[in-house]
């Protein structure tokens, strides 16, 4: 695998958003979707290759996670909250 | 493939569940009748439209963090071996599962994990706080020195030994809900073995000075124990710099578990706990009982969410705080704000609507979950004696709402709660007479009520 690029982090973070969407828990969809967006924000001034990768690694391990999470919650979903409309987030 | 398993659980016999996704996705949905009594999966009903409301009392309790419960599923399903057998690869892979939680509660706090017990919540590890230090030191000492506005189970473990002897101080909070420092000091006695203030309060969010607290303990060589259920966390707590002897810590207010909890019990210098369960010498033999691995992995895993998190989100809880009390306080007079403005966890806010009934609004607000005081003593008419130990008057601590901002509150909830609440006080008042008499400038406190 090659030294993460700028390519592949950019596929990452729409992967982990594209994921985030499918939460069927409003408060868990919106919290992914800014947590993700504020921590490549904040990291994407880092120059250094280790910390990258580590940082890299992290976001993988979450999309996982992600994954896994939105799956359970659409098996268990339930009702839309009142302030859930279409249109929303 | 989704078909095929939705199929197959109809054929099981349990209620159906509706595979949903979020909006803007396609949906694919079996129109099958709910059969299950009661909330739950499989009762999403699309046509009834019971929409529900929004989380706002995350005081009471918090919605476990996915990557929590993510941590927990595999102890739960494969990993189910007891941590404390010995023998057997079930075991050991449990009891490592167990350990790494110790470390990470541990992590949390600044203590090392031989000094963590688990326990089942923060009320049992209140109770072996209190009660075993007490019991332990009874023959020399019998004095205890707590606040008033502690949450019940702290009270109601001084006054269980009361009953068995024991002398109990409690100290009174300032109208700001902080004790004085002063009277601390005045309280101690020749034979004080324990100093129990919480650190977060649960009901009107005041931070203690626990430094101070700590310090003037140690220089009396007291034991100093902190509920610290609702700050764990939130904010920095460090049992060696705040001089902590003991904390209790509980899971499902920190986005972990519920049915779990810890108790960190200070090794150097010792302190010494008479064990209120016996059995089989689990947890130091402070707490037997076989350790619950998934809960305590899930707590473990939501100390260092927690604490990986914790700039993050109390950045997040104050500016949304500072959003909602500035709102509500700009569209609508006399509201008052139970504690001290300063010295606050910020996500935990306490006000009272000066001539609105407290329960008329909640009901009123039946689109958001909200509390009107901690949900352990919701069940009594009486207004909240936390309030009441801070010197509310008796028709502001019936009017007053706790609002909870959490992780995953968004803003928007914050903007629609406002909205809301403004509607409601304000309709409330124009409904009241006392309001009407306010409004043409008649002092309340002037009228002579008669008697019928």
């Amino acid at each position: 695998m090659a030294a993460s690029s700028r390519a592949q982090v950019l596929r990452l973070y729409r992967a982990l958003l594209r994921e985030s969407q499918r939460f069927s828990g409003y408060n868990y969809r919106t919290y992914a979707i800014r947590r993700i967006r504020d921590a490549f924000r904040e990291n994407k001034n880092i120059k250094d290759s280790e910390k990258i990768e580590e940082l890299v690694n992290k976001a993988k391990a979450n999309l996982e996670v992600i994954r896994r999470q939105v799956t359970i919650g659409q098996l268990y979903s339930t009702q839309k909250l009142v302030i859930e409309s279409p249109g929303n987030t | 493939m989704l078909l095929w398993r939705r199929l197959a659980g109809l054929g099981s016999g349990r209620a159906p569940r509706r595979l949903r996704t979020a909006p803007g996705q396609a949906q694919t949905q079996t129109q099958t009748q709910p059969q299950a009594e009661g909330p739950g999966p499989g009762r999403t009903g699309d046509g009834d439209g019971a929409l529900r409301p929004l989380y706002m009392d995350v005081q009471a309790t918090t919605p476990l963090d996915p990557r929590v419960l993510d941590s927990m599923l595999p102890y739960l399903t494969a990993y189910y071996g007891n941590p404390h057998s010995r023998t057997h690869a079930y075991g050991w892979e449990s009891e490592a599962a167990m350990e790494k939680a110790r470390r990470q509660v541990a992590d949390l706090i600044g203590a090392d994990s031989r000094e963590i017990i688990f326990t089942s919540g923060a009320t049992e590890s209140n109770n072996m706080a209190i009660k075993g230090v007490a019991r332990f030191y009874k023959s020399r000492k019998k004095h205890i020195i707590t606040t008033q506005t502690e949450h019940k189970c702290v009270l109601d473990s001084c006054r269980s030994l009361e009953t068995e002897g024991f002398r109990i101080t409690y100290l009174p909070v300032k109208n700001n809900g902080l004790i004085d420092l002063k009277e601390l000091e005045a309280a101690f006695q020749p034979d004080t073995s324990l100093v129990s203030v919480m650190t977060v309060n649960n009901e009107i969010g005041v931070k203690q000075p626990i430094h101070d607290i700590g310090e003037i303990c140690r220089e009396r060589k007291v034991f100093f124990h902190t509920d610290a259920a609702q700050a764990i966390g939130k904010i920095p707590m460090d049992v060696n710099d705040m001089k902590i002897d003991l904390m209790s810590i509980s899971g499902h207010k920190i986005y972990g578990p519920k049915g779990v909890g810890a108790l960190y019990v200070r090794r150097r210098p010792r302190v010494r706990l008479e064990p209120l369960q016996s059995g089989g010498g689990q947890e130091r033999g402070l707490r037997s009982g076989t350790v619950p691995t998934p809960l305590a992995v899930g707590l473990g895993a939501a100390c260092e969410v927690a604490q990986q998190e914790m700039e993050y989100d109390h950045k997040r809880v104050s500016q949304l705080a500072e959003r909602l009390v500035t709102k509500i306080m700009s569209e609508v007079p006399d509201v008052v704000m139970n504690g001290d403005r300063e010295h606050r966890y910020p996500g935990c806010i306490n006000l009272s609507f000066a001539y609105v009934e407290g329960e008329s609004l909640l009901m009123a607000l039946k689109d958001v979950a909200l509390s009107s005081g901690s949900a352990c003593t919701s069940a009594s008419l009486e207004p909240s004696y936390v309030l009441r130990a801070i010197g509310t008057d008796e028709d502001l601590a019936h009017s007053s709402i706790r609002f909870g901002i959490g992780r995953f509150t968004t803003e928007e909830e914050v903007d629609y709660t406002v909205q809301k609440c403004i509607q409601h006080v304000k309709r409330l008042r124009e409904m009241s007479p006392l309001w009407e008499m306010v409004q043409d400038g008649i002092d309340l406190k002037s009228i002579k009520w008669t008697q019928h």
